[in-house]
């Protein structure tokens, strides 16, 4: 009995914080598409979420193209198609491996960072004094990152892509010998601006992810993970772990439905 | 002397407030006219404090109307009650520590309000001359009095027409106090309305017109500010 009422207790607290959240992303949304939309504010998380992330897609985006380029020449060689290495780097980057390692690269960098500030925010009652102004702090401090996520992990995403593409022919092509020709020209047969569209489709959702769990998790930091610098650091690692789950979670069900 | 005029600004009516499952006000009701200075005057945990919270949507009345200017703004969000006209001055002043103290000023600007002389850096810098002195200094480093003066001043920048100040004496130098009484004096000049919470029974006396006695979560006495009686006092505010 005691178990059905924890149960149910736990029940109701969760989809109680589902509503919230839900709330709380129908509302980002409205100040995003209703006048003003605090541009400089955009401008600055667009830097600190795209331009100030590159080295770290560079990075990885080089790295990733470069194991694909390794494990699909040995892949590939043992059913004689190593012919077909540039489509397979680039069809796995454009539609899979680019847009979620980006976007778990910049939850990892920005979402965190981002959680940590409103979280401080919050903690240090800077929201309300905000508020006190007559300040919206959706309009401010949500708006902004919803906004600059959506513009920038699509353009990291391409960035991932473009030096996945060079650095899987780097292995496959200047190493293992797969001519230059044969790796971009199979590559531009088998690429179809639908894949390119599944990834731009892809991206453009997880920026909206991670700027709502990061955000959503500071905005309540007080209110569902404590108070202090634990209740910050709690909600900092909630966010990271949630926007990279829903990112896998959500890709699923992206790459199904357009599938289907 | 009265400057007020008969239109009620603000009208708080059988609000019932909880904090969880505790009960803190129990139909508060009282009003304010325009240009008028009201103090609610109570002991520690009368619910003072939770009234101005309540007026201002920080917490959220679960019974009750408040009415501003007749529009009622319960269950209103805390920003929108402001750019209606309210400026509210925390007890814990809020203040941005990493802000110049001009910044800080600059953050809390609005649009000016029709028939009201809009507030200006200079103006306030008039008003508070402490502020012009450090105006290029970080907010966390100026004292208690001058984060004060600031939050006021910061309030004031968004042009209020009601001004709800929570304990503004508490933890200040008697001096600084003197000085705030006359700040808030000429802010009544202003045709600012004024509604404190106040424990600092001289303070208010300096400043306010009317005093709401606050006990146990609602308004026990309502009357002139010299009409207070000593029995009232030593009866409602004695520790």
């Amino acid at each position: 009995m005691k178990f059905i009422r924890k149960l149910g207790a736990w029940t109701l607290l969760y989809t109680d914080r589902m509503g919230v959240m839900g709330v709380f992303l129908g509302k980002a949304f409205f100040y995003a598409v209703i006048p003003p939309l605090k541009m400089l504010r955009v401008l600055k998380q667009i830097r600190f979420i795209g331009f100030q992330s590159m080295v770290v897609i560079l990075l990885t985006g080089c790295f990733s193209g470069m194991v694909l380029g390794f494990q699909g020449f040995y892949s590939l060689s043992r059913f004689g198609s190593d012919a077909f290495l540039g489509p397979m780097v680039g069809l796995a980057l454009i539609k899979e491996l680019g847009p979620v390692i980006t976007a778990l690269m910049v939850t990892g960098r920005a979402g965190s960072a981002i959680t940590a500030e409103i979280g401080i925010m919050r903690i240090s009652e800077q929201i309300d004094a905000l508020e006190l102004m007559g300040l919206n702090p959706y309009r401010y401090l949500v708006v902004p990152n919803l906004v600059a996520a959506v513009i920038s992990l699509p353009l990291l995403s391409a960035v991932f892509d473009v030096v996945g593409i060079y650095g899987g022919y780097l292995t496959g092509g200047k190493l293992l010998g797969v001519g230059a020709g044969v790796y971009f020209g199979e590559m531009a047969n088998y690429v179809e601006m639908a894949d390119v569209l599944e990834g731009l489709y892809k991206s453009l959702s997880f920026g909206i992810i991670i700027a709502w769990v990061c955000c959503y998790k500071g905005f309540y930091t007080s209110i569902f993970t404590g108070f202090g610098a634990e209740g910050v650091s709690k909600a900092t690692t909630q966010a990271v772990v949630m926007s990279s789950v829903l990112v896998l979670i959500w890709d699923y069900f992206m790459t199904s439905l357009l599938f289907g | 002397m009265q400057r007020h005029g008969k239109e009620k600004i603000l009208e708080v009516k059988g609000v019932r407030t909880y904090y969880g499952k505790a009960q803190i006000l129990f139909d508060m009701t009282f009003s304010i006219r325009r240009g008028e200075a009201a103090v609610l005057l109570g002991r520690n945990g009368a619910g003072k404090s939770t009234t101005l919270k309540s007026v201002m949507g920080l917490v959220s009345p679960k019974q009750g109307e408040i009415l501003f200017k007749g529009r009622s703004i319960a269950g209103l969000p805390t920003y929108k009650i402001c750019s209606l006209g309210m400026g509210y001055v925390p007890e814990d002043r809020r203040i941005f520590a990493g802000l110049t103290v001009a910044e800080n000023l600059e953050v809390g600007r609005r649009p000016p309000r029709a028939g009201f002389e809009p507030w200006t850096p200079e103006r306030l810098y008039d008003l508070f001359p402490n502020l012009q002195v450090h105006k290029d200094r970080l907010g966390g480093r100026i004292s208690g009095g001058e984060q004060q003066m600031l939050t006021i001043a910061r309030t004031l920048m968004g042009n209020p027409e009601l001004m709800i100040l929570d304990e503004p004496s508490e933890g200040l130098a008697p001096v600084i106090v003197d000085q705030l009484a006359a700040t808030l004096e000429n802010l009544k000049q202003d045709r600012v309305t004024v509604l404190l919470a106040e424990q600092n029974l001289g303070f208010a006396g300096r400043i306010c017109d009317r005093a709401f006695i606050v006990d146990h979560g609602a308004v026990c006495h309502d009357s002139p500010m010299h009409e207070l009686s000593a029995g009232v006092c030593e009866r409602f505010l004695a520790v």
